[in-house]
């Protein structure tokens, strides 16, 4: 087997900031091969060079023995890598039918003026039933299909250009098991046909299903390749984050106290239904769920950003209505949000006044701003959480995405809340800053805090959990004790399963 | 290099262009540098400059109001109407019109806020209503003092002395709407950048999402920034009725591009990179300087709206290259 694609040496910075140092990856004819690396590892600036999204700093890209270097996704089309990404609503033009989707790029380029419906059916069901997807109706308007039907459609529509590679970013992260199964069939099919995949996923136990080979990156750099038949996941997941697992996510003394909040029976349009759990002092609950479940909706609901549309809130035994974050602050319940650059953080201003911004008050007198208050509280986070910075005065976006997330953090250290919500708070953030949030919200949980730590990233809430709820189309579908949760029940319930059918989960870990 | 010059310009852009301005008008007039013609720029700026600031405001919220010339336009004839027609107290002939503009904040914010309509085009609307308004009210005449009424007979009232001072008074070597201005300049400030308000109003710019999360009621906010600006408006309504000494209609109309354009030569006084009073106070004097020796040279008062707009232009310009490549920078 020859190699389709050689990447060596990729280098790219934004900034200071240098995302990928030593970008290396191969991909030979008919393979199927993983990427992968823990958040901020680089992948997704590697797949984003090959898909033309970025221009690399350095480094070269050789596609079929021809040196290649694009400036826009268009070339990287017009060399027949074509990619299939996790948001596919991005890619698919929902008031178009299937057909003229799959087709879409052929009457974009606008040869012939005029589109014939008939013809556009005609080659959309020929790749489609390649892919063994018949059943997709091709007159149906995109809007219509689930999301794993639209994948194939992208991966249709890559088929009809001949592509040579296909990149899969994080495709199986919102299906459920069995579309998942599908799409490993599609991409076998692929393989037979010559075809180069790339797949990148979270989930170690997919990688031993389909992939040859695979890559792992760490920290902008080519870590390890090997063939997947040689590696264990225990290594992998070794080389991902540079330590094993066990060592990165401290033990701590757990003992739960009186109840802080309680949700009875809570539903929010038709995002949630019937939601039923409590929290106490000291307590750590995970909400486990994949992307879509609701879990966001669940944090949004408590923290008063989107209200509850029924059931009812007690916050130590009180009956409360939360209808604005005001109210929840108020009631010391706070969200560290999954967005942060979006929607828990002023990026441009200093980290003194992102610091003092949720309890105003307590930093003025008489309405005006005591800047020396302010900068003694400042200090004392960045000293708390361990931020890397010189001065209370640099602007946020100067930071890293960690120490970002420490101030995301942080600010809510004055106003004494009692309910701490984190939505994916380790998201896009380095393994190093990563221990340290972990070490941060267990202190809070030593200090008697409750916290509620949402993810979709099952290893971190199995470190860190005292109990797991899993949530699946906006309904908690179970709950597990820290001894009794596991990888696969976890992943099993949280893509709508249940334990009967669970013959597929062989391999205990992933990432 | 590039970024580094126009780093430069951003920062300082303005007060250069404040300096070649000052020098190129002292040497090509003797007339230019002295006491007399500077107060008499401060004069000329000081109404633009209130309403310049009620601008700010709402661009400190990430808003924008295209109404207050039209604001000013019914302040203007409110205020003369309650001295000319109905006689009133001097409290009142400044109270109500005052009121009268925190009602178009109202209306604004109503659109704005409640039902959501994008502030440039809610604000243009109501800058059309308001304008439409204030000329029904006075049924398109000027009010000016014991005016023949269209019922028959004469008006029963005069703008007063006392009101008259106002406009046209002096104190301690500075005209009297000099001293507001600067007053009303001293107030916005440290409200702006010294207080739990500005800071909120900021921050509710800055990041409405985050803001939100962070406990702040969000559509409270921008109402009052909203109301704020209906009322700098409404206050240099006042001051132009008491500086003219009549109740002109369509007084404000013109002087709404040049209030924005005061805004944003401002907004990157010293790198601020925000909107805020000294830069605003800074961006209505460089317009003002600049129109001053114009008519010192006897540019015709018919060009002076090309100077007004390419100065705009060029503060637009300045900030959004800024915004540009502070945004490339900062990304990834």
């Amino acid at each position: 087997m020859s190699n389709i694609l050689e990447m060596t040496g990729i280098q790219k910075s934004f900034g200071s900031v240098k995302a990928l140092e030593a970008g290396d990856f191969t991909l030979k004819r008919g393979e199927t091969h993983a990427l992968l690396g823990a958040n901020g590892a680089g992948k997704s600036t590697l797949i984003k060079i090959l898909s033309g999204l970025y221009e690399q700093d350095a480094g070269t890209v050789w596609l079929d023995n021809q040196k290649v270097r694009f400036h826009h996704p268009k070339d990287a089309k017009a060399h027949g890598v074509y990619c299939v990404y996790q948001e596919v609503d991005t890619a698919i033009v929902p008031e178009l039918t299937t057909a003229e989707n799959i087709m879409l790029d052929t009457f974009a380029s606008g040869k012939n003026i005029i589109v014939s419906k008939r013809g556009l059916e005609e080659n959309a069901k020929i790749v489609l039933a390649q892919l063994e997807a018949d059943h997709i109706n091709v007159r149906k308007q995109a809007r219509e299909l689930t999301l794993a039907e639209k994948q194939l459609v992208l991966i249709a529509r890559a088929l009809i250009h001949s592509a040579k590679l296909i990149i899969f970013d994080e495709p199986t992260a919102p299906l459920s098991v069995y579309e998942a199964e599908r799409l490993f069939k599609v991409m076998n099919n692929l393989k037979e046909k010559g075809v180069g995949c790339i797949f990148i996923t979270h989930r170690l136990p997919e990688v031993f299903e389909v992939c040859d080979r695979v890559t792992v990156m760490r920290e902008g750099k080519h870590i390890f390749t090997s063939a997947v038949a040689d590696a264990t996941q225990a290594l992998i997941v070794e080389k991902m984050l540079g330590t094993s697992l066990e060592n990165v996510i401290e033990r701590r003394n757990r003992h739960a106290g009186e109840t802080l909040l309680q949700l009875q029976d809570v539903g929010e349009g038709n995002k949630l239904k019937g939601i039923n759990f409590t929290i106490k002092e000291g307590e750590i609950v995970g909400i486990a769920g994949l992307v879509g479940a609701g879990k966001t909706e669940l944090a949004k609901a408590i923290t008063g950003v989107t209200p509850v549309s029924s059931g009812s809130i007690f916050v130590k035994g009180n009956r409360k209505k939360i209808n604005h974050p005001k109210a929840a602050i108020e009631n010391g319940i706070v969200l560290v949000p999954e967005e942060r650059r979006k929607e828990g953080l002023f990026i441009h201003e200093t980290l003194r006044k992102n610091a003092s911004f949720p309890n105003l008050k307590k930093f003025s007198k008489a309405a005006f701003m005591k800047a020396a208050l302010e900068k003694t509280f400042a200090k004392r986070i960045i000293d708390a959480l361990q931020i890397k910075t010189d001065s209370t005065e640099t602007s946020l976006n100067h930071l890293s995405g960690g120490n970002q997330q420490k101030v995301a953090i942080g600010k809510w250290m004055s106003v004494e809340a009692s309910v701490y919500l984190f939505d994916e708070p380790t998201k896009g953030v380095d393994i190093g800053a990563k221990k340290d949030i972990f070490k941060l919200i267990a202190n809070l949980a030593n200090e008697g805090k409750g916290i509620i730590y949402f993810s979709s990233e099952i290893h971190e809430l199995l470190a860190i959990s005292d109990r797991i709820l899993v949530m699946y189309d906006g309904q908690l579908v179970k709950e597990f004790t820290q001894e009794e949760a596991t990888q696969e029940k976890i992943l099993l319930y949280a893509s709508g399963g249940k334990e009967e059918q669970s013959e597929r989960q062989k391999h205990p870990v992933s990432i | 290099m590039k970024d580094k010059s126009i780093q430069f310009l951003f920062k300082y852009g303005a007060i250069a262009l404040l300096a070649i301005i000052i020098i190129y008008f002292s040497t090509v007039s003797s007339s230019f540098l002295t006491y007399g013609n500077f107060t008499d720029i401060l004069r000329s700026i000081s109404i633009v400059t209130v309403l310049a600031l009620g601008v700010t405001f709402t661009l400190v919220v990430n808003g924008f109001d295209l109404s207050v010339g039209s604001t000013m336009s019914l302040s203007t004839v409110v205020t003369a109407s309650l001295m000319v027609w109905y006689d009133m107290p001097l409290w009142l002939v400044l109270i109500l019109p005052i009121l009268v503009g925190a009602a178009v904040g109202l209306l604004n914010s109503f659109l704005i806020v409640v039902l959501g309509i994008p502030d440039l085009l809610a604000t243009l609307s109501s800058m059309y209503i308001i304008a439409g308004l204030h000329r029904t009210y006075t049924e398109g005449y000027s009010i000016y003092n014991y005016m023949p009424l269209t019922s028959g007979g004469t008006a029963i009232g005069e703008l007063s002395e006392g009101f008259l001072w106002i406009g046209q008074g002096q104190m301690a070597g500075l005209p009297v709407p000099v001293w507001i201005m600067l007053i009303l300049i001293l107030v916005s400030y440290f409200v702006l950048n010294h207080t739990r308000w500005g800071r909120i109003l900021y921050m509710t710019g800055g990041n409405e999402e985050a803001a939100t999360l962070s406990g702040v009621k969000v559509k409270k906010v921008k109402c009052a920034a909203y109301v704020v600006s209906g009322i700098f408006a409404s206050i240099a309504g006042i001051l132009f009725t008491a500086r003219v000494g009549s109740g002109q209609i369509d007084a404000g109309a013109p002087l709404l591009m040049e209030a924005v354009a005061a805004v944003f030569v401002g907004y990157s006084v010293l790198g601020a990179g925000k909107p805020n009073a000294v830069g605003t106070f800074f961006g209505a004097a460089v317009i003002g300087i600049l129109l001053n020796g114009l008519t010192i040279l006897n540019l015709p008062y018919y060009a002076f709206d090309i100077v007004k707009g390419s100065v705009l232009v060029l503060a637009l310009a300045v900030t959004y290259v800024y915004a540009k490549n502070r945004m490339s920078a900062s990304s990834g």
